[in-house]
C-alpha cells in the first residue's frame, strides 16, 4: 500500500518569492547503487535551471523526482510548499496537471494521431467542446512551428517533428512549470537549435518555470538562467553560464570543453 | 519499475524466494486498484467498447477452430473407446457435459487467453519501455483506469461470450461426427444434448470463463507494466504471461469445479 497524504493536497499556490522547487537532502540508489547523493537545490519562478551532466550521473532521475514519478529513498522534493514524497499517486495528479514534462523519447501514445495526442490532456482535464480542442490543438502546434500536421501518425513523424509535438502536447494545458528530458538526443545540430528557440518561446509565451536536463552545450546556452552540473550523485556546481566558464573546476572545465579528463 | 506498488525505500528486495510473493502481491494490488477504478466514473466506453472488438470479435476464427475440433474429437474419441456399452447412444451427452463445464471454458482460456493476454503484455510493455506509461502519469492520468480497466473488463466478458458460442460451435462439431460417422440422426443427438445440459451446468461454465478472463489480463496488464529494458524484456515478458495464464487456468480450474459442484 503507498503511503497516503494525511490530509490530501490542495492546489498550492506559487507564490511571489518562494521558490517553485526545492530540493532537500535528495537521495536515491538502485540497488548498491547510489544515484544522488543529499542533493540540495531550489528553482525560482521564472526560471530555467539547466541540469549538465556526463551519462548515467542521475539528470534524468533528478528530473523524475521533480512531477513524482519516482520517489527519494530519503530527503524531501517540494512544489509549492507541498513535500511531494509522501504523496500517492492520486494526490499527485493536481500537480501534474501544473508540471508538464517532455520525455527523451517523446513518448506519443503510437495508437493516436497528432490531433489525438495532443487532445489527450485537455479531453482528460479540461472537458471542452470539440471547435475548442480543434482551437487549441492548432494553436500549440502552430507554437511548435508545426502547423497542419494533426492527421499524422507519430510513426510518420521525423525525430525532431516528435519532440517538438510532444513539447506541444505538454504545453496544451499551459503548465506553470516545464520539465525537459534530453530535448535534443538525437538530432541534428539545426533542428536542436530550433527545438531550443522553441522551448524558449513556449517558456516566454505562457511565463513557465523550467528545468531542463541535457549534456547539449549549445541548448544550455541558449536557454538556461542557471545551470547545475551533476556528478556522482551531487552538484559540483550550480551558478550562470558565464560563471560556470570561468569556474577552476577541473571535471567542469573538462566538460564544458567537450574534452576527456585526462586529456 | 512497479510504480503501481512503489513505496518510499525503493525496491523491494526480490530473489527467488520471495518473488512468487512479490509476484502475488503485486496482481492482488492491481486486480484492488482496476476495480477501483472500475467503481469511479466517469468510464471510458469508447475504449471498453475498442478492447471488447479486439479481444472477442478477433478471437472468433480461434475459438471456432479449437472447440468445433474438439467436439468432434470427443464424439468420436467416445464412440471408439466403448463400443461395447452402446457409448455411441450418449455421444450428445458427452460431448455437451464436457465441452460445457469443463474443456469449452478451459480450451478457449488456453487459446484464446495466450493470444489476448500475449497481445496485451507485448502492448503495455512496449509503452513502458517508450515512457508513454509515464507520460500518462505525467500527465496526471492513471494508468490503471485509462489501460488495465478497459482490457480486464473486456476479458471477464468476452471470454465468457466466447466460450458460450465455443460451446455451439463444439457440439454442431459433435453433431457432425454424430451423424456423418456414428449414423445417429440430428434430432436424436439434440435431444440427448438438451436433456443432458442443465442450466447449472452452463452457468458453471460461464462463471469459469469469467474467473480465467480476470485471471488472465490482470496476469498480463502487470507483466506488461513491470516490463524492463527493451525488445528483450518485451520478449520476456510475454512468454511469462501465456505460462502463467496457462498456469493459472489450469490451477484455478481444479478449485473451481469443486466450487462449482458444492454450489450447483
Amino acid at each position: 500500500m503507498e503511503h497516503e497524504a494525511d490530509p490530501p493536497p490542495v492546489e498550492p499556490e506559487l507564490d511571489g518569492d518562494g521558490p517553485v522547487f526545492s530540493v532537500r537532502g535528495l537521495t536515491k540508489s538502485y540497488g548498491r547503487k547510489r544515484v544522488l547523493d543529499d542533493l540540495d537545490f531550489d528553482v525560482a519562478k521564472g526560471e530555467c535551471l539547466v541540469i549538465l551532466g556526463r551519462s548515467g550521473s542521475g539528470k534524468s532521475v533528478t528530473l523524475r523526482q521533480l512531477n513524482g514519478l519516482e520517489k527519494p529513498d530519503r530527503g524531501s522534493v517540494t512544489f509549492a510548499g507541498v513535500d511531494l514524497a509522501p504523496l500517492s499517486e492520486r494526490d499527485l495528479f493536481p500537480l501534474r496537471k501544473r508540471i508538464a514534462m517532455l520525455f527523451q523519447s517523446g513518448a506519443l501514445f503510437d495508437s493516436m494521431d497528432v490531433y489525438e495526442n495532443i487532445a489527450f490532456p485537455l479531453r482528460a482535464h479540461a472537458h471542452p467542446s470539440e471547435e475548442e480542442v480543434a482551437a487549441k490543438v492548432a494553436e500549440v502546434l502552430e507554437t511548435v512551428e508545426l502547423p497542419g500536421i494533426e492527421q499524422k501518425l507519430p510513426s510518420e513523424l521525423s525525430g525532431g517533428m516528435r519532440k517538438r509535438v510532444a513539447l506541444a502536447r505538454s504545453l496544451v494545458l499551459q503548465p506553470e512549470v516545464l520539465l525537459f528530458d534530453e530535448p535534443t538526443t538525437g538530432l541534428d545540430p539545426m533542428t536542436s537549435d530550433s527545438i531550443a528557440h522553441t522551448i524558449v518561446t513556449a517558456r516566454d509565451r505562457h511565463h513557465s518555470t523550467a528545468v531542463v536536463v541535457t549534456h547539449d552545450l549549445p541548448l544550455a546556452r541558449t536557454v538556461a538562467s542557471r545551470i547545475a552540473f551533476l556528478d556522482e550523485g551531487r552538484f559540483r556546481f550550480i551558478g550562470t553560464f558565464a560563471e560556470a566558464e570561468g569556474s577552476d573546476d577541473p571535471l567542469l572545465t573538462h566538460f564544458l570543453a567537450g574534452r576527456r579528463e585526462d586529456a | 519499475m512497479r510504480w503501481f506498488r512503489r513505496r518510499r525505500g525503493g525496491e523491494a528486495d526480490e530473489n527467488r524466494f520471495t518473488k512468487p510473493a512479490v509476484a502475488a502481491g503485486e496482481l492482488a494490488l492491481l486486480a484492488g486498484r482496476t476495480f477501483a477504478a472500475l467503481a469511479r466514473p466517469p468510464w471510458d466506453w469508447r475504449s471498453w467498447i475498442v478492447q471488447m472488438e479486439r479481444i472477442g470479435v478477433r478471437s472468433l476464427t480461434v475459438t471456432y477452430v479449437t472447440t468445433l475440433f474438439t467436439g468432434m474429437v470427443l464424439a468420436l474419441q467416445a464412440a471408439y473407446s466403448l463400443p461395447q456399452i452402446g457409448v455411441k447412444y450418449y455421444i450428445g451427452t458427452v460431448v455437451a457435459k464436457s465441452l460445457v463445464r469443463e474443456l469449452g471454458p478451459v480450451l478457449v482460456a488456453l487459446v484464446v487467453g495466450g493470444r489476448i493476454g500475449a497481445g496485451m503484455t507485448a502492448e503495455l510493455g512496449t509503452m513502458k519501455v517508450s515512457e508513454q506509461i509515464d507520460a500518462l502519469r505525467s500527465l496526471a492520468v492513471d494508468p490503471v483506469r485509462e489501460l488495465v480497466v478497459p482490457r480486464v473488463l473486456a476479458a471477464m466478458l468476452m471470454l465468457p461470450a466466447l466460450t458460450l458460442l465455443g460451446n455451439v460451435v463444439g457440439i454442431i462439431g459433435g453433431l457432425a461426427i454424430g451423424v456423418t460417422v456414428l449414423d445417429l440422426t440430428a434430432g436424436f443427438y439434440m435431444n440427448d444434448v438438451l436433456t443432458s445440459l442443465s442450466l447449472e451446468d452452463v452457468w458453471s461454465g460461464l462463471g469459469k470463463a469469467f474467473v480465467f478472463g480476470f485471471f488472465i489480463s490482470v496476469i498480463a496488464c502487470r507483466n506488461g507494466f513491470n516490463v524492463t529494458g527493451g525488445a528483450d524484456g518485451v520478449g520476456r515478458a510475454t512468454t511469462q504471461t501465456v505460462v502463467m495464464g496457462a498456469m493459472f487456468t489450469l490451477i484455478s480450474d481444479f478449485f473451481l469445479t469443486q466450487l462449482f459442484h458444492l454450489i450447483f
